[in-house]
Order: C-alpha cells, then structure tokens, then sequence
C-alpha cells in the first residue's frame, strides 16, 4: 500500500490539473449533478446571504448541484483551513468546495499552490466576461491566469447622510479638513478588515501625486518613503475620527447603524449600490447618497476560487458558472437585491440579456456608471499587508 | 460495563482538552512539520513578546477575568447574606435562573443594545434629559479598559455563582447559625457573613474558579463588548489561528499557552487573596463588630442584583424590538413602525439552524446524561462517594481556557484524519457538558432516599430494576433539568463550535456571532432571540413534563 501511494504521490502532478476538465462542459454538467458545494463566503451581510441562497436554488434547479453557503466573519478562516487540510494530508475532500476570495488571500492561496485550475477562462460564461475593461485577469496586480473567476464588481464610494452632511468631498485632503471641523462622524472599518485596509490605500493613493510606484512589489528600500505621508494624514486624521480612534467599527455594514443614529455623517462603501440596497431595508435614512473623489477611487473584482482538496470541483465549477450568467449578474446588479456592479461586458449580450440590465433602477443613492468616473487600480498585496501590519502596530494596540 | 463507565467519562472529557494541549504545544515551540517547521524551536514566543499589543492584551484579559469575578461574587454574596430567607430574595431567585440559561452572547447583544451611546437608555433619557439630539461620541462598548465587557460578563456570572451559592446553602444549614448570630445581637447581613459565608465558599470554590478562567478566556462577550485595539489575549488568538500566514499559527499557539499561564497565574492569585481575605476575616470576627453597615450595604447589593436581572431582561427585549423594526434612529425610544420583514427573511434559516443546534445539543446531552446516570450509579453501587480529586477532574475542563486546547484539538483531529462535521462537533461540545450535567444531577441523586431501594429490593427488584422503575421515575424534575442545563451549555459553545466543526456546522450561537461583525440589528434581534428561545424553552419543559406526568403523585412535586 505504501508503495502505491508513494507512486501515486510521484506521478499526481501530471494529472492534477485535469481532473474534472473544465474544457470538456457536458462532463463536468454531469459529474456535478448531485454534487454538494460548501461555498465558504463572508456571512456578514444579509443581503449577500439571501443572494447566495437564491444562487443556491438555481444551481439546484438546473443543475442539481446543492450549495451550502459556510458563513464565515474572515475570509481567512477558510484559507487556515484549507491550508491545515493540507498539513493533515486530507488531498481528496476537503471541508471547502468554494471560497469568495481576493486579494492577498487569494495571492496566499495561489503561491502556496492551494487553488484548483486554471478552470476561469474554459468556462462557458467567460466569453461574455468584459475582459477589456474589468480588472477580472488581475487581481491586485496579481495575474489570476484562471485560478479564480469573477463575479462582481467592487468600487469604492464615500456614502454621506446629506441630512447632516450636504455637500461631497473631492480629496483625502478635503476629508482631513472637513474632519477637523466635524470630530468625530467619520470613520472606517479596523483593519485588517478588507474595507479598513482599502480605506487605507484609498487615502495613500489619493495623496501621493504619482501613484504607480504601487503596482511594483513593496521593497525594504522604497515603502518607508512611499508611506509616510499615509502616516502623516493618519496621525492628523485620528483624533478627528469617531470615538477618537479608540474604537472602529468591525466592518463596513457595521457602520450603516451608526449612520442611522446620526453618529457618523461619513463613511465608506465598497459597494455603490450598497447604501441603496440599505435604505430599502431600513438600515439607512432615505437622505443618503454615495460620492466619488475626484482623481477616482479604487476598485477591483470579487472572484471565487475552488481549492485543490474540494471533492465537488465540478460543482463548483457549475456555480462559478452560473455566477457570471447574465440571470445571475443582473439579479446582483439591482439594488433592491444586492447592488453589485456587474463584469459582464454589455455589448456580449444578446439584446434580451442587456434589456434585464436597463431595466435596473439603480436606486437614489447609487451613482451611475458615467459619475463612478475612472477606477484607480489596487496596490500590490505587498504594500497592503505592510500597510496593515503597521496600522495595527501605530494604532490597533492602543498608544 | 458499569465499572468501566467512570473511566470513559473521564477519557470523554478530559481526552480532548490533554489532546488538544498536547496539539497547542507542539506548534508553540515551533513543530508544524506539515508546514516544514521542525522544533523545539523559541521563535514563536519570540515572535509573540514581539508584538505591540501583548501587554495591553494580557492586562485586558487579567483585569477583565478578576474584576468581573470579583464584582459577580460580591454582588451574589452580599445578596444572600442580606436577603436570603426573605421574599424578595425568593422573586430574585426565581427571576436569575433562567436568566442562567440565557447564552452569552445574546445576553452581550442585549446588553449592547442597551447601554451603547445609542442605545435604549440614551434614547429613553434624550433629547429631554440629556440635550442629546445625537448619540454622544463616548467610547462606552469596545472601551480600552472593557467596562462593558465585565458588565457583559457580571450579568451572565451573577446568576450562575447565585445558583452555585443557593445550592450550597441546602448542605450549610445556615438557619440555626443565623439564628444564634442574630440572638447575640449581629445584623442579618454581618452575622451570615461571620458564620455561614466560610461554610458557604468552601463549596462554591470551584464555580468561583470555573469563572475566572471563563472570563478570562471568553471570545464571543469579548467580541461583541471588547475593545479591539487590542482586543483581549483570547480574542487576539482566534484572530492569529486563522491568518493565512502559517507562521502565525506558531505565535498563535504560544499565545495559546501564555493564556493557559495566565489563568493558572490568575487563579493562583485567586488563592492567595482567599489566604488575605480568610486571615483579615478572621480578624473581623474576632474583633465582635455587630454590622454598622448592614442597611446600606443590603439595599445597594439588592440594587446591584436586580440591575444585573433587569439588563438581561431589557436587553433581550431590545433585541426583539429590534427585529420587528423597520426606520428605527436615535432618539426614537421606538422603531417609526414595525414590521415583520426581518422575520420573514431570516426566520427560514434560523429555524433551520435551530434544527442543526438541538440535534447537536441533543445527542451530546444523551451522551452525557448516559455517562453520568453510569457514573453516579456506580458510585452508588460501590457505595465509594466522589472524591475531592474527583470533583477537581470535573471541574477540569471548564479550568482550562478554550483557547488554550481548542485550536490544537482541531490540527489533531485533521491529522487523524476523523471527517470534519457534526460528530467532533458534538464530543468537543461534550466535553463542557459533561462536568454541568454531573454537578447538576449529581447532588439531587444523592439526596434521593436509599431506603426506598431498600424496600424495592427486599420486594425482589433487582439492582436495575430499581434503577430504571424506582429511581429514575423519582428523579424525573433533576434529570430533566440537568438535561436542560446541558442543552443550555451546548447552544452556547462558540469556540467549540467554530474551530471544531470546520464552519460546516453552524449553530444559532456560530451564526449570532457571524453576524455581529456585520452590525445588521434587526437580523442579530433575530438570532440572538432564537438563540435564547433554544437554552429557555428545554427549561421549561424541564418544569412542565414532571409536573403533567406526575399529575396524580403529589408525592413528586417535592
């Protein structure tokens, strides 16, 4: 026995990327059929998880694949786990079938060669993926080269309570002194927090003049330089924050309620439809609206990968799939739903297809695609984890 | 088969926590071969002193632990010596026990909801009292200092340590000892403290020590009521168990054994304070004072108690006004108008995951009560009573800190191979409710009178046949409650739940916490309602069922 899988061990690799094939459709349809997907996904929004539970019925419904959303409060969880899998030998079924993934995790997952693929770009839905204008094929800088697929759009926008706070902001720099004079009704989520640590890039690539330094990889040599006016703007900017940065809400969505007790007139989104999509659930007053900077902001996509150990990678598959139909795209696209923006190119579709997409009321407080204005792309991971590490070290351990 | 019963239970509880230690320390001095890290290795610990928020995160975790044991203790002991016997304390009696089975967690959103700058006394007190057209910008829940926190945990100890502290009192016999205390002229209060209280702590010890590395070690309270820069030592590795980076898995374990040295630590000086607190007593005793203070230290005890009742209470009905609300700001008291959206969104999931959280429940509270029904009519049997050693091995794995084992019982159930899901899930949950079913049946089984075994057996019934059809028909009303402070305890596990179960198994407390990162009030209303519903209703039942069964005995009724 021992033989054997020492030989199985040695000649694995070959066959490690074939296995479902994701060219061949019609079996990879037929391998899912009753498949069960455990899709480990951040479980703090509500909207998100009954969007997640309709994807579910309709993968069922035309699939027979059965999705189980795990919900988990940090994407990383579900990389420890995967990875501790690996420790443990478990090569074969793993816990995770899915996970809802970008950035460093993914660029973490990607290196230490913890990704089923590359599967993305065989997939059925991928021709009508706007390629040209997405980042869908980088992911933080990161090549994706099919090792996750996109599914939603993310920009970031600035959401305000026009009740309190009438008029938009055009810079970091305007946020600094608009601070100044209302202490204590902005704030961001902690980081390490996905929306924290944008926050952060946010401000470093809106205020340093040419930003492009941050798509290289942070070097020993260049990222004291590069983020010391982040540090600056920071230590001016804390003292004006809410609770005078003692305290910072654990995530985005946590501060929507803090909005609607009037304790913050500002805060960050990186959903532009998010705030619509809150004030129909009550969660926001119906007096807020989102703002862009003027030089732009951030944005990236959302994609989903499928760990090597999953046991449904067919399964999985089929619901990446389903997740870039044009059905799927505009369900998440309206605001009433989820409000993401879509990565289907809209001159792909059929014209039935785009019609779903026109029809949208985006809602009052979502800007349109022409107000978005230009995208700003993601730093390097490197900077972001460097960044994050010494935010918590300055002022996540109490000074 | 029965001789083998209190081993096994003894394997059940204490095998995971030894195994998990054993899987924490390895990696806490750098063995994680499947990361291709060999050990012994210090860089772990290194790493671990390294960072910028230990001190501040072990004082958290020290402060928080003691404080909030020391103020529940008070607060409990001062009621019963000044209350006990007399009416109120009989209505503060009843109003704490179930209060006991409320699940942290939705006690800490309660309690949230209720004293944060927007919150339900705020909104009751502004804009008429306070001028506050808007929440104050003041750092009430997440306080550096973790105010809120102790509060959260004071609420949740105050009605456990009070149970603990009634319970004792059955075997104290502090009625002639007042009696006399008071015919020689000593206050109500000041006499039951002189000679009831040294009886009285003696047995409520353990409990005392049980919260003290509860407290201590706490992640969900400290997650919702903590401060988080830093959070406390616990908080911090959870947070270091699950980073992508592997490395920080080792610091993470370190951490792990640092905290079990703090509780060891903490304890220790827990012990130390008894000496302090024994040798000045004795003083106190001695030197014949009749109690000035009686009046207004009974009045503020009382305050204090029911304050702590009342902020659970109001804080759960806040959560379910919250999750019948629609557009609800400050200084609203109430939502503009009610609605039952929330319900109808999230109603299906939760009642769906109550199913998953009362088949885990269940079946480990089967298995416990198997086990300890063995165990005590073993002990019956053999007619050897549990030895102090033994009641320490119960006490055990509730001593441990969770964060100490749980993560390293989770890499060695994968390196074993055993399939992530309900199973493990439900023998780490057995683990902690094992040792509450065994204190809580224990003494009534006791108790129970021998001598109707007596007679069942001189009428021929066989030593099973008395069991089954004698004894335990009689102590239906405990086996039921202990049934359902077992269920109590397993809806509450978080940890457990969550580093166990690999995230396929989700219970109302996994998914309440989940939430609360996400600050959607009306869906955690929601949960956190569901959850308390799952620990109070297997109570009721618990008082119901004998009462229906035994309609016609009134013998049984006590």
């Amino acid at each position: 026995m021992k033989h054997l899988a020492l030989i199985a061990a040695l000649i694995a690799p070959t066959f490690a990327l074939a296995n479902p094939d994701p060219s061949d459709w019609d079996a990879v349809t037929a391998e899912a059929n009753g498949q069960t997907v455990y899709w480990n996904a951040w479980g703090g929004s509500t909207t998100t998880n009954d969007f997640l539970a309709w994807v579910g019925d309709r993968v069922l419904e035309d699939y027979g694949v059965v999705l189980e959303h795990v919900k988990l409060t940090d994407t990383a969880d579900a990389v420890t786990r995967v990875l501790s899998e690996k420790q443990a030998g478990e090569d074969d079924d793993g816990a995770i079938d899915m996970i809802w993934i970008n950035g460093s995790n993914f660029a973490a997952m990607k290196d230490a060669d913890l990704l089923f693929g590359p599967y993305a770009e065989q997939l059925p839905n991928w021709a009508v993926v706007d390629v040209e204008g997405k980042t869908v094929q980088t992911d933080f800088t990161v090549p994706v080269e099919g090792y996750e697929s996109p599914w939603a759009m993310a920009q970031v926008v600035f959401v305000q309570n026009t009740a309190t706070m009438p008029d938009a902001l055009g810079s970091m720099d305007a946020l600094l002194e608009w601070a100044k004079v209302n202490p204590g009704r902005f704030s961001y989520p902690q980081p390490p927090d996905f929306l924290g640590t944008t926050f952060l890039k946010q401000a470093l690539v809106d205020i340093l003049d040419d930003p492009s330094v941050l798509q290289t990889p942070a070097t020993d040599e260049n990222y004291n330089e590069v983020t010391a006016p982040l540090w600056a703007y920071l230590d001016a900017l804390t003292p004006h924050l809410w609770r005078m940065g003692r305290a910072y809400p654990a995530t985005g969505t946590a501060m929507f309620p803090l909005i609607a007790d009037g304790e913050l007139d500002l805060s960050i989104s990186f959903s532009p439809g998010a705030a619509s999509t809150a004030i129909t659930n009550f969660e926001l007053p119906d007096t807020v609206r989102t703002f862009v900077l003027d030089k732009g902001t951030i944005g990236n996509a959302s994609f989903v990968a499928i760990p090597y150990n999953s046991g449904s990678a067919a399964g999985a598959m089929v619901v990446a799939n389903f997740l870039m139909s044009p059905e799927a795209q505009a369900r998440a696209q309206d605001p009433n739903i989820l409000g993401y923006g879509t990565v289907l190119n809209m001159d792909a579709l059929s014209t039935d297809e785009r019609a779903a997409f026109d029809a949208l009321e985006l809602g009052i407080a979502t800007l349109s695609p022409a107000e978005l204005g230009s995208v700003q792309a993601e730093p390097h991971p490197s900077w972001m984890t460097r960044i994050a590490d010494d935010w918590a070290e300055r002022y996540g351990t109490g000074q | 088969m029965l001789r083998f019963l209190p081993a096994l239970t003894l394997l059940a509880m204490l095998g995971p926590v030894v195994a998990g230690l054993w899987g924490t320390a390895l990696p806490a001095f750098g063995h994680l071969p499947a990361a291709g890290l060999a050990g012994p290795s210090l860089d772990p610990f290194r790493s671990l002193f390294g960072w910028a928020g230990l001190s501040a995160a072990v004082r958290l975790s020290v402060m928080t632990g003691l404080i909030a044991t020391s103020v529940s203790l008070a607060i409990v002991v001062f009621i019963t010596a000044g209350w006990s016997g007399t009416r109120s304390f009989s209505v503060l009696e009843r109003m704490l026990s179930p209060l006991l089975s409320v699940p942290h967690a939705a006690a800490a959103f309660g309690l949230a909801f209720l004293i944060a700058p927007s919150g339900w006394v705020a909104r009751l007190l502004s804009p008429a009292l306070t001028g506050w057209d808007r929440p104050p910008d003041l750092l009430i829940v997440q306080d550096p200092l973790g105010l809120a926190m102790i509060a959260g945990l004071v609420v949740k100890e105050v009605p456990f340590l009070m149970l603990m502290t009634i319970a004792a009192m059955g075997q104290a016999q502090p009625r002639r000892s007042l009696l006399v205390a008071q015919a020689l002229g000593y206050g109500r209060l000041t006499g039951w403290l002189k000679t009831v209280f040294p009886r009285v702590y003696t047995q409520i010890r353990l409990p005392v020590y049980v919260v003290i590395a509860y407290s201590m070690s706490i992640v969900d309270v400290a997650v919702i009521l903590g401060p988080s820069t830093p959070p406390t030592l616990s908080v911090q590795i959870v947070k270091w168990m699950s980073d992508p980076d592997l490395s920080m898995r080792l610091t993470g374990a370190a951490a792990a054994l640092l905290q079990l040295a703090l509780v060891i630590g903490a304890l220790g000086l827990w012990w130390c304070g008894e000496r302090i607190v024994a040798r000045l007593g004795h003083r106190w005793i001695m030197s014949g004072g009749r109690g000035k203070f009686d009046a207004p230290i009974r009045a503020f005890s009382l305050g204090l108690g029911s304050i702590s009742a009342f902020a659970i209470l109001f804080g759960l009905a806040g959560l379910a006004v919250w999750s019948f609300a629609a557009f609800w700001s400050f200084p609203n008291v109430l939502p503009d108008s009610f609605t039952l959206r929330t319900w109808g969104r999230h109603g299906p999931d939760a009642v769906a995951t109550l199913g998953e959280t009362f088949l885990v429940a269940g079946i480990a509270v089967l298995l416990a009560l198997a086990l300890v029904l063995g165990c005590l009519e073993a002990e019956h049997r053999s007619g050897r009573g549990l030895t102090r050693r033994g009641l320490w091995l119960l006490y055990l794995p509730l001593l441990v800190p969770q964060t100490a084992f749980l993560p390293g019982l989770q890499t060695l159930l994968l390196n074993l191979g055993a399939d992530v899901g309900r199973l493990p899930v439900i023998f780490a949950h057995l683990v902690f409710v094992l040792p509450y079913v065994f204190l809580s049946l224990g003494d009534p089984w006791r108790s129970w009178d021998t001598r109707y075994a007596t007679v069942a057996s001189a009428l021929g019934a066989r030593p099973w046949k008395v069991f089954w059809q004698v004894r335990l028909p009689m102590l239906l009303r405990p086996i039921l409650t202990a049934m359902a402070v077992g269920i109590a305890v397993s809806v509450g596990q978080y940890l457990a739940t969550l580093l166990i179960g690999g995230g396929r198994v989700s219970t109302l407390t996994t998914e309440a916490v989940a939430l609360a990162s996400g600050g959607d009030r009306r869906a955690i209303g929601v949960y956190g309602l569901m959850q308390t519903l799952a620990a109070l209703v297997p109570f009721t039942l618990a008082l119901i069922i004998p009462t229906i069964l035994w309609r016609n005995r009134r013998g049984l009724h006590e």
